[in-house]
Parts: structure tokens; sequence; C-alpha cells
């Protein structure tokens, strides 16, 4: 079947490192970055890109609409 | 073509609104001015001109109906007496802040408290000095008959569309309750939608069309430099109303050695006391404020050169009389005279308070011959 | 396949929508009240009837939603949303009209305006954001504030005999007859998150019966007030405050579930 491969941009001015986005990914793709954004927030970053499907569960809760999400079907 | 009808004050303003144009009336019941809602009921005003008129659950909640409508640029009032007035407070400094046309009319009755049902003018500081917080001010017309309950409606509505301001018509139960000749004016269209959003689409929430940024109506402003701003904004407005919509009326003034001051009921009452008084030689002249705020105090600082002395004559306890000796910047005596608690004073009565605080007392302070008794 | 290849823009699945200004938000980390914001602006983008929409805003955290809701809005005097947005409804009838209000906002000091704006069935839409507690002003004790929950107010936690028990204003508001759609929603997970927008969209629809209120409750953390990191406070949430505010519809299409 079509694998599918995501992938997410986080605009790391926007978070705020409130990391409600990662219980929520199945796959463990989201953590916090060691360094901070200009408001000192630690932003969302993709740890396990492979990992990503693009389910858009992570954007979908995050407050600040910080995460954009792609998805590309990809022959298997 | 115009109408003449005998009316009550309260339903000829009601009558005059829905002439008028008016979208929207939100009120609460309240003697004594009831009978304004209560005529606007009976009219099916949906029927008759489309025009929306609901009972609130509170005073409160009519005046931030009224807020909600005006921030629509639609043509919309309420009408309460003393206590209910109070409630409104908030909203009206919140109409005034977020510069919203909206008319407010307050029938008075005798307070503070629950007061009497009577009539009074005890809300005149409430109604000049700004009853709710803030820097602001509100257009203030006193009528003093039916005719002027009518008429004023849309004067009203044309300073609150002209400045983006609250405007409060000040009446009481007497001119309120009282049943005159009344000559209404014909029907006038009201506003479509379209019109609406071509008057007021500028400022108005009418909906975000894709030709405009969104319009946001609030009184909120966090930042100080933005919050002066708007204060000032508010400021330039009261100047502009007190150059171009001062409104007064003098009579008997010309020849006047005392004078007179009152508005609404009193002004009326007055008006015979000014009578008898020169029935007996004694030139008395009556100064009728009809805008409160603007109040007409260039009137009265060069009327002050011309009396030996000034009564300001309001059914309470003394409050106009602080702006007139304000106003004449001391230069003559000035003294209040005015029954409470609802009970309407008589010309006799005046024209004693004339004489014992002003004729008399004139003549003691200033050393001048004892004048003729008028009594 | 790299990243970079599968962010391409025919590749989007998810962005924010341009009904949501690029202002930021005002509000703490982790807040619900952002999320609630985007799934409304979502769904009027959806609809595609933001022309004709016209948000009431309260005083409380989302008095300044005017800043990040990209429609017309009018910021309603604390309490008063229902009564402002009854007059505009009342007055543009074609209008999709909505309040968004708080805890202390709509149950506290708006009991009259909402009780009486459910009563009457004005045909609006309530969104009611209940994390029991007043958080603009730092923390204070609500309506909802559950017994025994500690606030800079109730320092020793709430204490149902001298300050009653937390109002339940949607089962409440559900007893009127106005109302045609109540529900009790959250915005902590994908899976609330998507119950919640489908919540939203079918109470923007009903607009269109003309059948009465359609109230939506979102029950939402507030990290600062309650002293905790987002996440926690989520599961706090589900561990207090869900088995005292149940999430689910109670009523539909006017009938009590």
């Amino acid at each position: 079947m079509a694998k599918v491969k995501g992938a997410i941009v986080v605009d790391t001015e926007v978070c705020k490192g409130c990391e409600v986005c990662m219980p929520v990914c199945a796959d463990n793709v989201i953590s916090m970055s060691k360094d901070v954004n200009r408001k000192g927030y630690h932003y969302a970053f993709m740890e396990n890109p492979e990992a990503c499907t693009g389910c858009t569960n992570c954007a979908i809760v995050c407050p600040d609409r910080a995460i954009t999400v792609y998805r590309v079907k990809v022959s298997a | 073509m115009s109408e003449l009808k005998l009316m009550k004050g309260n339903e000829a303003l009601a009558e005059a609104a829905i002439r008028a144009g008016v979208d929207a009336y939100f009120g609460y019941p309240i003697t004594p001015q009831t009978e304004l809602i209560e005529y606007l009921m009976s009219q099916k005003t949906e029927e008759r001109t489309g025009m929306v008129c609901l009972q609130a659950e509170s005073e409160i909640a009519a005046i931030n109906m009224v807020y909600g409508a005006a921030s629509t640029g639609k043509k919309v009032f309420t009408s309460s007496s003393s206590p209910g007035v109070s409630l409104k407070q908030e909203g009206i400094s919140y109409i005034a802040g977020a510069e919203l046309p909206a008319v407010i009319v307050n029938v008075v009755r005798g307070g503070p408290g629950l007061g009497t049902i009577q009539p009074s003018q005890a809300d005149y500081f409430q109604s000049v000095k700004g009853g709710g917080h803030g820097d602001y001010k509100l257009y203030v017309l006193a009528p003093s008959s039916v005719q002027e309950m009518s008429d004023f409606v849309e004067d009203a509505f044309d300073i609150a569309f002209k400045y983006n301001a609250p405007v409060l018509i000040l009446s009481d139960g007497l001119i309120g309750q009282m049943m005159e000749k009344v000559e209404l004016k014909p029907q006038q269209k009201r506003r479509t939608d379209a019109e609406v959003i071509a008057q007021c689409g500028s400022w108005a929430t009418t909906g975000k069309t894709k030709d405009r940024e969104r319009n946001i109506i609030t009184s909120l402003d966090l930042q100080s430099e933005k919050m002066e701003a708007r204060v000032h904004r508010l400021l330039k407005k009261y100047e502009q109303m007190e150059k171009e919509d001062l409104r007064f009326e003098k009579i008997n003034c010309d020849d006047a050695e005392y004078l007179i001051v009152a508005y609404g009921s009193s002004a009326r009452i007055a008006q015979k006391a000014v009578e008898i008084a020169r029935s007996k030689g004694v030139k008395v002249g009556l100064l009728r404020p009809i805008t409160l705020f603007p109040f007409p105090k260039k009137q009265l600082f060069d009327l002050a050169d011309q009396v030996k002395g000034i009564l300001s004559v309001e059914l309470n306890a003394g409050q106009m009389v602080e702006d007139v000796k304000l106003s004449t910047e001391f230069k003559v005596p000035v003294e209040h005279f005015g029954r409470t608690g609802g009970i309407i004073h008589t010309p006799e009565e005046i024209l004693e308070a004339l004489e014992q605080k002003i004729i008399n007392n004139g003549s003691i302070r200033h050393h001048k011959t004892r004048e003729s008794s008028i009594l | 396949m790299e990243v970079l290849d599968i962010i391409k823009p025919e590749n989007q699945v998810f962005c924010k929508t341009k009904l949501m200004t690029n202002a930021a938000l005002s509000y703490c980390p982790g807040c619900g009240h952002g999320t609630a914001h985007n799934l409304t602006m979502e769904v009027i983008d959806e609809m595609g009837i933001a022309e004709d929409t016209i948000g009431v805003a309260p005083v409380g955290c989302s008095v300044l939603a005017y800043d990040f809701m990209n429609i017309d809005m009018t910021q309603a005097a604390h309490g008063r949303a229902p009564a402002v947005a009854t007059a505009i409804a009342r007055t543009w009838p074609e209008k999709y009209v909505f309040t968004y209000q708080g805890d202390g906002d709509l149950a506290a000091i708006g009991t009259a305006e909402t009780i009486h704006a459910c009563n009457r069935g004005e045909n609006i839409v309530i969104i009611f954001v209940n994390n029991g507690i007043y958080g603009m002003t730092g923390g204070q004790m609500a309506p909802t504030t559950l017994p025994g929950m500690k606030s800079t107010t109730s320092p020793f936690g709430r204490d149902v005999k001298t300050m009653g028990s937390p109002i339940k204003m949607t089962e409440l508001v559900a007893q009127l007859p106005g109302t045609y759609y109540v529900t009790r929603q959250s915005v902590h997970t994908h899976k609330n998150v998507r119950k919640a927008k489908k919540a939203i969209k079918k109470a923007f629809e009903n607009i269109k019966l003309k059948k009465g209120i359609s109230f939506v409750e979102i029950v939402s953390n507030c990290n600062s007030g309650w002293k905790m990191t987002p996440n926690d406070a989520n599961k706090w949430m589900e561990d207090n405050m869900f088995p005292y505010y149940p999430l689910g519809d109670i009523k539909v299409n006017g009938k009590l579930k």
C-alpha cells in the first residue's frame, strides 16, 4: 500500500514551547529544542523527522498554530 | 404632512422615534417612563417600519443592547428613569469611550435610592458631570414640553451621528406624563442595511467585506498613549459641541434686573413667576438652557454684568446653581431654590425665594435700596 | 525522502487559517483560548461566512480576541456580551453573530444576560471557555472553580459551605426552551479538538435554521492560574474538571439528550 511521508514546519518565533503537541504525536517526532527563540521559549522541532506521517495531530492542538503540516504519498 | 395630536410626553417621544426612522429600542419598565415602552410595543413597530423593540431583562442589559446595535451603525435608543439610568452608567461610559452614536432618555424621578415616582431634576449632576467613569461628557437635551419631547428625538440622533457620541434626553416625570398637543413630523424612511453600511461602514461592525480591514469597536486601550489620544478625541468633540451645538432660550432678558435660570419643567413654572413679577414692576428675566451640556456659560457671564442677582430654580437640592456660579465667575449673587422629594414648586414659591435670597439678600450684600415687594 | 522535498507547498495539509491575524496571541503558553480561537475561525473560514460574521468579545483573557480574529468584532462590557449580541442579531437578522466568553464573564457577572439571551432563544452562538478561574486578573476564584480548588481568592481551597458549589451553566441553560444546541467540549487533545470543531461548526450552521441559541462550552486549562505546566494542567483537567463538567452533547435539535 502506498506509504505516506510527513513533515512539519514550526514557526520557531511563534512557538511558546508549551509542549502540548508532544503527547498527541503517536510517533514521538517532536521535542523541544535546546536553544530558545527571541522570547526565550524552547521551541518545538522534529527530533525524529523520519517518523512523521503528517497526521496533523500536533498542529490542531497547537494553541498558537505554530505548526504547518505537509504530507506526500511515496511509492512503497 | 405633519399631524397634530394630544399625547403624553413619553408617548410623543416614542412616536417621534418611530417616525424618525429609528432602527431599534431596548428598554425596561420603570415609572414614570413606562408609557414609552408600552406605546412602542402597542405600535407593532416591526410591522410599521421594521423597527426592533425589545424589553430587556434589566436596564444594564438594555444599555448594552444599545451598545451592540450602535456598534453596527444602527439608530438605537433606550429610556429609563433615575434608578434605571444609574444602572446604565457603565454602558453609557462604554458608548462614549467606544465613540458610538446612541440616544438615552431619562425621565427623572425623585431620589436618591428608590426615592419617589414623582418628578425631579436631581439627576443634573449625573447627566452633565458624567455619571459613569472616565473623562467623557454627554450632550444633554432638556425638553420642557411634549412638543420638545417629540422634536428632540431627531435632534438627539443628529448630534449622536454627527459626533459618534451618546446623547441624553433629560426629561422628568412631569413632562413625561402630562398631555399636550404635539405636532408630529411625517414618517421618515428607515435606512436600508446598504445605506447603513454606506453611512457607517468605515467604522461599524457590519461584517468585514473583502474591500476593507476588519472594524473593531472597543473602548479599551491598554497603551496609555493610545488611551490619551482617545480621550483627546473625545475632548475635541465636546469643544466642537460647545462651539456649534449650544441651545438655550432667553425670555424677557433684555431689560432684566434679576435673572432666573431654569430648564425643563422648572422653566415653565419660572416663566409664570417672571410674568407675575413683571406685572408688579420687577424686571425679571428667564434664561432656559435647552442643552445642559453644552451649558450657556458665555450668556450667563454677560448677563451677570446686567443683573443684580440670579436664582437657579431646579427641582433638586441645588446642582445647576454651581454651573451658574462658575459661569458668572461670582460677579453677582447666585442662589438656588427648588422643592425636592417630588414636590413641584409653585410660581409664588419661586418669587418668595427670589425676594428673600436675591432681592433683599442682594441689597444687604450690595448695599442697594430695598426694592418694592413682589408678593 | 528528504524533509525539504516533503515540505513543498503542494504537499501542505494543514496551516493557520487566514481568519486569524498575525498578531502573537497574548495567551499563556498552552492555553486553550488559542486553540478555541483558531477552531472558531477555521469553522467560519470553511463555511465561507466571514463577511457576514460579527463577533462579540468579553472582558477577561479573551478581551483582546479582536486582535486575533480577523473579522468585525465588538468588545462588550464584562458579562454583557449576550445582550450586545442580541441587539446585533436582531438588527441584522441575516448575520452570523457569536459571543466568545470566559467563565467569570458568562457565569458570574453575566449570569442574567446569559440566562435571558438563552431564554429568548436569540439566533446567536455562545462560545463559553470554562477554565474554572479568573485568568486575566491573575487567578481568582470563579463561579466554576471546583470545590477545594485553590485560587488567589480561595487560597485554602473553595469552601462550598461559604462560597457555594461550582455553577453548571451549560446544564442550566439546556433547561431553557430557547436553547437549540447545547454541548460541552474540550480542546486539549487531537480527538477532543476534532469533536470541538464539529460542535462549533454545527452551532454556526444552526444560525441558518433560526431555531434558538447554540451554546458551546469548552472546558480548558489555565496554566498560570492553576500553577501547572500545560500538559500537567490538561491531565489535572481530565482528572478533576471533566468529572464535574462531563463532556458531550447535552441538547441537540432542541431536545435534551
